[in-house]
This record gives structure tokens, sequence and C-alpha cells, in this order.
């Protein structure tokens, strides 16, 4: 089994550490902070539906462009303005997996979306999280089928 | 949208502007609360001296799908700084589902002095109000609480049976493709584990977002009686149910029917359809 990218991999053990709901919750809201929507020269709106993430209540939309190297460079875009978790996510999703190996990205696995935002989430914002993930994960798959 | 007070609602005293509330941000009477699905929103920046309330942790039983209980219900009312006299004013994200529903919970304690900030949240930040990441300091207060009862606004699975088999008033508030059956769930959320679809039989579809504004804000009274009297034919005087898939989003319609239209005896069913839908033999109808 593939590791993780190595900035997944340092945020997950960050937040393995958290034992405090309001430590975690300022951790992903520092992270929120970060999140950076996807350029105009990449995407303008009305985005293509085809970038949608079904399933994330937030209005995610997920674009991978390839680089040189063969590896994926991610780009998000979150269109409710109170969709913070989702721009956590995101920003997280584009630290640690741009660039990264393909095989590390396609072997994320959506559970991670609890370390990072714990169990007490309501299943739907938990599992609209971890379509996020499935969303970066299903373009790395792509790329390594066709190549 | 026009002044709440002229908006012909049955209980306008249930429903405040954004300008009401922010002209009484130091009053020592009223508590603002503000509850969401987003964990991350309320410490983000929240109406100074808000406090949160968190549908998951506070409201609910942690073992059983149940509310909390008469002793956690007094052990928040003290921790958010409140007495059965204080007006607590709740406002959330998702135009108010949230608040509505745990509006909704506080009603199960009987604490009526409770309303709703009109548009919630996204409205107080579109227009520019003051948000803060300061937590309040609260002193606890000791606040004695009744029992919680169901049996005004609250139905259960068996009274839900009773209440189609005696053709009682019905309203589901899920999409159309959840009532039609052709999804398990709400479009843009996932799969919450649902094993049939449909809709109980007799219920009529009105989506809970018809009751409100793009901007968050309630419709008028005019506008709620076309949707729920003229189109659907509900009688205000008659027994209503409102259900949708664990009870967040039917509470904004009880909320709807009870306080703006009117409504005499409305019940929000919270097992809703991941309790119907997944139980043996109930009737469904697609």
């Amino acid at each position: 089994m593939a590791d993780y990218p190595a900035k997944l991999q340092e945020y997950l053990d960050d937040f393995s550490f958290i034992t405090s709901r309001e430590e975690r919750v300022d951790y992903l809201i520092a992270i929120a902070d970060e999140f950076q929507p996807v350029p105009e020269s990449i995407a303008t709106k009305p985005y293509d539906e085809a970038h949608r993430v079904i399933g994330c209540e937030s209005e995610a939309f997920v674009w991978a462009l390839e680089r040189a190297d063969g590896t994926l460079d991610f780009y998000f875009d979150v269109l409710n303005p109170q969709g913070l978790s989702a721009m956590a996510m995101s920003a997280i999703l584009d630290q640690a997996c741009s660039g990264a190996p393909l095989e590390q990205v396609a072997a994320i696995n959506g559970e991670v979306v609890f370390t990072f935002f714990g169990r007490d989430i309501s299943m739907g914002k938990g599992r609209g999280l971890t379509e996020l993930i499935n969303a970066v994960v299903y373009q790395a798959n792509q790329r390594l089928k066709s190549a | 949208m026009s002044d709440i007070g002229s908006r012909g609602y049955a209980n306008p005293d249930k429903l405040v502007s954004t300008d009401w509330v922010a002209a009484r941000l130091s009053d020592d009477n009223i508590r603002i609360v503000e509850s969401n699905e987003d964990p991350l929103l309320y410490p983000s920046g929240h109406i100074p001296g808000a406090v949160e309330v968190d549908w998951v942790k506070d409201l609910n039983d942690p073992l059983r799908r149940d509310y909390l209980g008469k002793a956690g219900f007094e052990a928040l009312a003290s921790r958010i700084g409140i007495t059965p006299d204080t007006t607590v004013i709740f406002y959330g994200d998702m135009s108010n589902w949230w608040a509505t529903y745990a509006l909704w919970v506080f009603e199960l304690f009987n604490h009526k002095n409770a309303k709703i900030m009109d548009g919630g949240r996204l409205k107080w930040a579109e227009e520019g109000r003051e948000l803060t990441r300061e937590k309040p300091v609260i002193s606890p207060t000791s606040y004695s609480a009744p029992e919680r009862d169901d049996s005004r606004i609250r139905a259960f699975r068996d009274g839900v049976l009773q209440h189609i088999q005696s053709s009682g008033q019905l309203v589901d508030v899920r999409s159309p493709a959840e009532f039609s059956g052709e999804k398990l769930h709400m479009e843009g959320y996932p799969q919450e584990g649902a094993v049939r679809g449909g809709h109980i039989p007799g219920a009529s579809s009105v989506p809970w977002s018809r009751a409100a504004n793009e901007d968050g804000t309630f419709k008028n009274a005019a506008e709620l009686s076309a949707i729920y009297l003229e189109e659907i034919g509900l009688n205000p005087a008659e027994p209503t149910v409102a259900y949708c898939r664990i009870g967040e989003r039917s509470s904004h319609t009880w909320f709807v029917l009870t306080n703006l239209l009117g409504f005499a005896d409305v019940r929000n069913y919270d097992g809703s359809w991941t309790e119907w839908g997944n139980s043996v033999g109930l009737p469904i109808e697609k």
C-alpha cells in the first residue's frame, strides 16, 4: 500500500495529537483562512458542472491539471460562503496533493475526514467532505489508468 | 424584504430582524444563540455576545437517538446563561434550519420565550455587521426545567401511522426527487442510509426552501398562504405533521406553519425518512 502524500501525513500527525474540540476547530479555521479559490486563468463562473463535487452541500468544485512530471495540480472553489469546513478540506488537499506522486494521492482513504474533523460532525457533513477527497482520488486514479 | 410587522404573520413576535438584534447586543435579558451545521462557523466569527448551541453535541443524547433530557437541558441552559425569563434569539447557517431546530428543542422544554433572527447568519454577514471570534464570558445560571414534553409539537412513528390512517395533514419538506423516491437523500447531500425511497402515504410535497427568500428571510404571510393553504390545501385548524430526513428541515416548516401562519397543531416528526424509510412493514408511496 502506498504512503500518503508527505504533507497530508504531516497534517494527520498534527491532528492525531489534538484532544480538544476547541484546538481542532481553531486549527481548521486557520487552514480554511489559507484557502485560495481556483484562479480565473483555470476556470471562470459559472463553472462546468463536470467539476462539481457531487454530495458536497457547500457547492465545492475540483479541477486537476497535469504537470510536466506527470503529477497533478489541484484547484478548488467553494461557492457557499459559509462552507468553511469544505474550504479547510480543500486547502489541505491542495497543499497535500498538488505535485504529490499519483499513487499516494490515489491511496487516500476518505476516512481521514474524521481525523481532521472528529467523529461528532453530522453524517451529512462528514460524507460531503469525504466526497471532496474522493473527487481528488478519482482524478489521480484516472491519470494512473491513462498513463 | 419588508418590515416583519407588515408581513401579516400570525405571530410576528417570534421573528426579529438583524436591526433589532444589533440594537440589543448588550441587553442582559437577551441571549443570542448561534446554531449551525458547520462546526467551524461560530468559532470563525459570530455576533458579539452570541453563544453556540451545537445540534449534535448539545441537543442530542450521546447514545440514544433522542434529544437531551431535563438534566441535560438544565445544564445547557446554565452554560449559556439563561433563565426561563431570558429571551433567546436563535440564528444560524442554512437559512436558519439549525436555528429553528434548536428553537423547536427548546420549546420541548417549554422555553417559549425564543425567537428567530430573520435571514440568519448569512444576512447578518452580508450586511457587513460585526462578527467576532471573541467568546463571551457567561456567568452560569440556575435553570429549573420541566420534563421534556414530547406530546405537543413532536410526532413519533406510531402517531404518524395513526395520523395517516385518519387522513391527517402531512407535509413532506424534502426535495421533489426524495419525495418521488428517485433519490434516497437530499440533492447535493450524500446518501444517509434509507433502505426505501418514496414518501409517507398522503403527504403533500412542499420543499422547505419554498418558505424562504433567496436571502434566507421568510416569505410574507400571503406568499406562504398561497403555498400551504391554496396550493396544497392545508387547513390551519387541523392537526398537521411535517417531516424530512432527520427532522431539521421540517423544523423550519414547523416554525413557518406554527408561528407565521398560525396553525393550531403542528408536530415535527424528527424520526422522519431515516426512520420511516428503514422501518419494516410501514406503508410507502412513490
